[in-house]
């Protein structure tokens, strides 16, 4: 648990220090006016407990804690951070949410807010606050945490997945760019096998990689686990074409991915083994700041997702909200955290330090330095933008966040994938599971 | 006299009844009753109403943040026709029956042979403990590892050794999954079977066995005749704690393969966890979990009356 008192604040100096940028009095001074000109004054002796997903990118982490620094110091509100693997935030969440204490803010994945709407803070001044001054949400980060007019939590990010392959493999397998649809996509992963520099993708119960890239496989065919009204329909011919695609893809995969977690495609690709990837940017981060991988680093590039016989992207990319619970003794004080969190002078620096790891939810962070910064970066500048929300075409809220943690989809692609069942049967299962989760 | 006996005495106070409340203070019933009382509460608070509590939430449509109302049997309905229901049911039974016996071959090996004279013997027996002393997620991070698609070291040695061209699909064929996890559960529970049976057989009078050995009884005669039945009270205790150990066995799992490939890890156990804290349906995963109680009582009646018809249960000598 990371806890700030002025003590530690002060003794934090070096640490601090050391950040340089990230951390500099500029953060410092435009916190304490910000917090004089706040529309949300926090209570006296305010003190707020703040669980959040454990980085993946270290910098980011420190930006974060800069800005948790500022935030204290500028409003003399006490904070307690403390961060948990992606997979038990939500539990956690859940836990405070059903007990009714424990936490203030919880940062997590997209699901979460409405998985228990009763329980979260309406947040409607605070989205509108930022959505006005900052040029408005993007669409899915919006639908994700709305529900009605109301706002659950917070867009505060997308982590953005996309295409991670090296240029040499490519090159040799014969094509000058990477693949813009889904028949090319399928002639590269081919070449690759042939070249023996296989592509892979995570068939096994990868919350984030798993459920990203197979929703982007079942969208871009057209077809939807269900409609607009919540029907179930995903006994469609537009799945048997996904499932048919996406067995052959998997054919052409280096062996495993029905046991990979999220973890396992960074290590294989990191290590030489894997050459094309579906993931968030992490595995070209890691790269570069290994000295010893820097022919790895060069050669390392990204791509958008292809796009499915659709004809438009269809892409899950995870929103990651922060909500606050309605229990909270503080809730300016938490409105007003939430917010300095999306301020430009905060936010640019976190996203610098995230390092393309978190996409911005503001249309006005488009131009932001880290797009800009190193041009590998680029493409996930436009993971929220593309990206369709956790219920595809359907409702957000409880049933298609149950669907999404069920690995309803992933499931239905291994089971015919590793041969298990065929199409019909694969289908058959995940439509009898729909029906469960949405009756 | 008599009638002067017979008079009420002055000055003393009539003899009142005995109320209720006099009664239960002078009862020696009672009195172990108010002793039994806070034990009895505890029992009721942290054992007692938690079972009540996920019977009732089984029979509701709750979910996190909101307690549900009343469904009936809704949720078991769903469950009866669930595919992956009726696969996490046979998982957990070929988990529990497959792991449970050999961890009992195993152990019980284990302890014949530690219970012999032999060289560093004390040393021995700290070795068997070890896999019990590392905590069960370490040890399931490290299996793992070990049976990663790619950088398994199995794999690599039997390529090293020409064996195999190929990496093994340890943790991604269905098969190979299964046996991986039974593998790590086996090794995680061995230390507990021999260590337990290692006790019973050092309560085993020596002079029984010179006595045996004496008769001419072979060495195999000497462990059915006189062993076994000795030993049958703890192999009861430790069966039924290792079945109930592995019946209800999560954290290998979830850490190993959360429930995969396609499903085919899933325990009951873990298809609880994600139905009801991931997936937020608390009525459903309530279900599932009171699903396991009948396997589980079965699994303690076969122990409990099945290994243990004897007469000293009841406090009489054996036949």
């Amino acid at each position: 648990m990371q806890e700030f008192t002025r003590r530690t604040l002060l003794q934090g100096g070096t640490a601090l220090a050391a950040a340089g940028a990230l951390t500099g009095p500029a953060l410092l001074d435009f916190a304490k006016a910000w917090a004089q000109a706040s529309p949300w004054k926090p209570e006296k002796g305010a003190k707020l407990t703040v669980m959040r997903w454990k980085r993946f990118v270290p910098a980011e982490d420190d930006a974060f804690n800069a800005m948790v620094a500022a935030f204290k110091a500028a409003t003399g509100t006490e904070m307690n951070v403390f961060s948990e693997s992606f997979e038990d935030v939500q539990p956690k969440a859940s836990v405070a949410a059903n007990t009714g204490q424990g936490l203030d803010l919880a940062w997590g994945l997209h699901t979460l807010p409405q998985l228990f709407p009763t329980k979260v803070l309406k947040m409607n001044d605070v989205a509108d606050y930022l959505g006005k001054k900052y040029g408005g949400w993007t669409d899915a980060a919006a639908v994700t945490c709305k529900q009605g007019n109301d706002w659950l939590g917070i867009p505060v990010a997308t982590i953005g997945g996309y295409m991670t392959y090296r240029k040499s493999a490519m090159e040799k397998a014969g094509f000058k760019e990477f693949p813009k649809d889904f028949p090319g996509f399928l002639e590269l992963c081919k070449a690759l096998k042939k070249n023996n520099t296989p592509a892979g993708m995570a068939l096994g119960h990868a919350s984030g990689d798993a459920n990203g890239w197979l929703h982007w496989m079942l969208w871009g065919h057209g077809a939807y686990t269900v409609d607009k009204n919540d029907k179930v329909i995903i006994n469609s011919p537009e799945t048997v074409k996904a499932l048919e695609y996406t067995k052959a893809l998997s054919d052409t995969f280096i062996p495993g991915t029905a046991s990979w977690n999220d973890g396992s495609n960074n290590k294989a690709f990191l290590s030489g083994e894997l050459y094309c990837t579906a993931n968030g940017i992490s595995i070209y981060v890691a790269a570069k700041d290994d000295p010893t991988k820097k022919e790895l680093t060069e050669d390392t590039y990204h791509a958008l997702y292809p796009v499915g016989p659709i004809g438009k992207p269809t892409e899950l990319q995870l929103t990651v909200p922060i909500l606050a619970f309605n229990f909270t003794k503080y809730p300016n004080a938490a409105k007003a955290f939430v917010a300095f969190m999306l301020e430009k002078e905060s936010y640019d620096k976190w996203l610098s330090g995230a390092r393309g790891y978190l996409t911005h939810t503001l249309n006005a962070y488009d131009n932001s330095p880290v797009w800009t910064a190193d041009p590998k970066n680029q493409v996930f500048s436009q993971a929220s933008k593309r990206s369709l929300p956790a219920s595809g075409i359907g409702t957000p809220g409880e049933k298609a966040a149950t669907a999404i943690a069920d690995f309803l989809v992933v499931d239905m692609f291994a089971n015919y994938c590793t041969g298990r069942e065929t199409a019909k049967g694969a289908i058959a299962i995940a439509e009898r599971q729909l029906k469960r989760i949405y009756r | 006299m008599a009638d002067i006996a017979l008079e009420p005495r002055t000055g003393r106070r009539p003899i009142r009844e005995a109320t209720t409340w006099d009664q239960i203070r002078a009862n020696r019933n009672w009195l172990g009753f108010w002793f039994m009382l806070p034990a009895m509460a505890f029992l009721i608070l942290f054992l007692a109403y938690p079972l009540g509590l996920g019977v009732w939430i089984s029979f509701t449509d709750a979910r996190i943040g909101r307690p549900g109302v009343f469904i009936g049997m809704e949720n078991y309905e769903w469950l009866w026709g669930d595919s992956i229901f009726w696969l996490s049911v046979f998982n957990t039974l070929l988990y529990t029956t497959v792991a449970s016996a050999i961890k009992f071959a195993i152990g019980l090996y284990l302890a014949l042979l530690l219970n012999e004279n032999m060289p560093f013997k004390a040393m021995l027996r700290a070795l068997v403990l070890i896999p019990f002393i590392v905590p069960t997620v370490l040890s399931a991070l490290a299996f793992w590892w070990i049976f990663d698609s790619q950088f398994s070291i199995i794999s690599w040695s039997l390529k090293q050794m020409g064996l195999i061209t190929d990496n093994i699909n340890f943790l991604g064929d269905v098969a190979w999954a299964r046996a991986c996890v039974i593998f790590a559960n086996i090794w995680r529970g061995v230390p507990f079977v021999a260590i337990t049976l290692l006790a019973g057989l050092q309560t085993v009078s020596p002079s029984l066995y010179e006595a045996a050995t004496l008769d001419g009884a072979t060495s195999w005669q000497r462990f059915r005749f006189i062993t076994y039945p000795l030993l049958t009270p703890i192999i009861a205790v430790v069966m039924t704690f290792s079945v109930l150990f592995t019946f209800t066995d999560f954290q290998l799992i979830w850490a190993m393969t959360r429930g995969g490939p396609v499903n085919a890890t899933h325990l009951m156990a873990t298809l609880s966890y994600q139905r009801a804290i991931i997936g937020g349906v608390l009525g459903e995963g309530a279900a599932i979990s009171n699903a396991m109680i009948p396997f589980l009582l079965a699994a303690i009646m076969i122990s409990w009356f099945g290994l243990q018809r004897r007469k000293w249960q009841q406090g009489e000598s054996n036949d």
